[in-house]
Formats: structure tokens, sequence, C-alpha cells
């Protein structure tokens, strides 16, 4: 049984949308955080691939793109010891307490 | 099937709030410099190169090897070394590029079926299309149904193939020069190549009297 990631030939009859949506902010912060984790050597590409492909399937379909990518962040600092979800979750509380 | 593809979870930047993951991706990002694996001026910086970057990048590449059979071939040789001759050096990060050339007998037309690697040290960013679940599933099912509707109907006779990315290796088109454009400069010839052609789902388009008759 394919991962849900694995849609190459998969029935789609879905024509193909070429409009683009303007990126956010949060959206290219995550992006650059990305790539700077990416030089540091902290999180390569494939290591990202398999995080992203180990998310429940009706999550990984229901995320958009970005949030996908952050999902698999998240689950790979918390396994390798950077972060742990907790420690997220009261960030979390933290900044929208500082935002009101 | 529901399509999670770019732009459906769209929130205002303020006013309203953002989305969990949005709130998740500030709070890790917070976290990460706190601890200082990476600060905020280096993502800052980072957001800026990655802004920088574009499919011009791309079509100045594609010009070149237009203009320069010599380094055509050099460049769908050893991209990395070719590249650097002409001042785009590759991060060594950056995964391995192959450049695949378009021919009369071959069409080369990119996907990355599990994901979106992309050459984005020469394209910029993906499209939100080419993250999309319908041309991820369709491209390598149905690339001359895909490539119709990007407007580029090829000829039966032609061979496709589709390259799907990995992790490891992205790949650049070096679309087919336009038949009629031998008098133009490296420059006129940049403005031809858009972003799609490189992924090839279409090909360069040459608007009226650009080209020689």
């Amino acid at each position: 049984m394919p991962k849900p990631h694995d849609m190459g030939g998969e029935p789609n009859d879905e024509p193909i949308d070429q409009s683009d949506h303007q990126k956010m902010d949060w959206e290219m912060r995550a992006d650059a955080l990305h790539q700077v984790l990416g030089q540091k050597g902290i999180r390569r590409t494939d290591e990202m691939r398999r995080a992203m492909e180990s998310l429940d399937p009706d999550l990984y379909r229901s995320l958009s793109y970005y949030e996908r990518w952050t999902a698999a962040l998240e689950l790979l600092m918390v396994e390798k010891g950077y972060l742990t979800s907790d420690e997220i979750d009261r960030k979390v509380t933290q900044l929208d307490q500082g935002a009101n | 099937m529901s399509e999670g593809h770019d732009g459906e979870h769209v929130h205002p930047e303020s006013g309203e709030e953002l989305s969990v993951y949005a709130r998740r991706a500030q709070a890790i990002e917070a976290l990460m410099v706190e601890k200082g694996v990476c600060s905020t001026s280096e993502v800052d910086q980072m957001m800026n190169m990655v802004e920088s970057r574009s499919p011009s990048d791309g079509a100045k590449v594609v010009a070149h090897a237009w203009s320069d059979p010599e380094f055509k071939a050099r460049l769908l040789a050893d991209p990395r070394s070719a590249l650097t001759e002409i001042g785009y050096s590759l991060p060594d990060t950056t995964p391995h590029l192959a450049v695949v050339e378009n021919t009369e007998q071959v069409h080369h037309m990119v996907v990355c079926t599990l994901c979106s690697c992309y050459p984005r040290a020469l394209l910029g960013r993906p499209p939100d299309w080419y993250k999309s679940f319908a041309y991820r599933s369709r491209a390598v099912v149905d690339p001359r149904g895909v490539m119709r509707e990007f407007g580029l109907e090829l000829a039966d006779s032609v061979e496709v193939q589709v390259l799907d990315s990995t992790a490891d290796l992205r790949y650049l088109v070096l679309p087919r020069r336009p038949a009629g454009t031998e008098n133009l400069s490296e420059a006129e010839l940049a403005k031809l190549v858009s972003r799609d052609c490189m992924i090839g789902v279409t090909d360069p388009h040459v608007p009226e009297g650009v080209a020689a008759s």
C-alpha cells in the first residue's frame, strides 16, 4: 500500500490550476528556516521527505504545502532532540499572548 | 478527493488569526533562535536570497547555451562547473543538477511525484501547480495531456520522457531554440525562455514580429 505522498500515476482527472498564490510572511520564513537548517546540516532533504511521508494520510492531504513542511520539521526536530512538542506548545501560547 | 495545494489555507497576515501550523512554524523559529541553533538575521538573509532567485537566472543560462554550442556541451556534461564559468556558483548543499536537452526527437518534462524537488538555485521557488496533487499524479501517466493544458501540442513522432526528481537530483530542461531567432542577442533570447519551458510543460513562445521569417 503506497503512502500518501506517493501519488505518481494515481487516478486524478483534475485540471492543473496554474494560478500562484502570494506567499505569506510565515511561509517565506518557514521556507528560509528550512534552508538555513539545511546549510547547517541539521536537516537534510531526504530526512524531511521521510518525516513528511510519515504523516497521517488524511492530515497529509488536508494540509497546505508549508503546513506539511512545518509538521514534518516539528517531527524531525523532536526526533533529533532539538525541541520538544511541549516546548513548542508553550512557545505558541507565549507568542499568542504577546500578540494580544 | 480534496486537494491541499497551496492557497487553500490562506489567512490574512493581520487582523485574523494565523493557522495552527503557521503559529507552530513561528514558535519553532523562535525556539531555534533562543537555543542558538540559528539567528533571526540568518533567516532574514536566507529569505532575501530565496526571493532574489527567479526563472530569469535559468533563462540566462539557456540563452547562453543556445548562443555558445561549446558552453552547451559543457552544461549538459557537467552543469555545476559550467555554471561556475558564468558566475553561478551553486552552494555545496545544493543537490546534484542535471540539464536535459529537448530535441526534435525527444521532449523532457520534469515532475516531483513525491513532493516538490526543483532546481531552486536557477528557477527560484517552484510554482504552486508544480506542487499540486493533480500535477504530481498526472504528469507521469498523461504528460501530453498536461502539456496540452499549458498550450503545447507535441507531434506524435516526438518521444516524451518524464523525469521524476529526487531529494538528491534535480533537473533543468534546456528547451529547443525556436526557429527564426538566429539574429537575436543573448538578452533577447533570454526573454523567450519562460519558467514553464524550463520545467518542460511547454516550449519557448516567440511573440509575433520577433522572429525573422
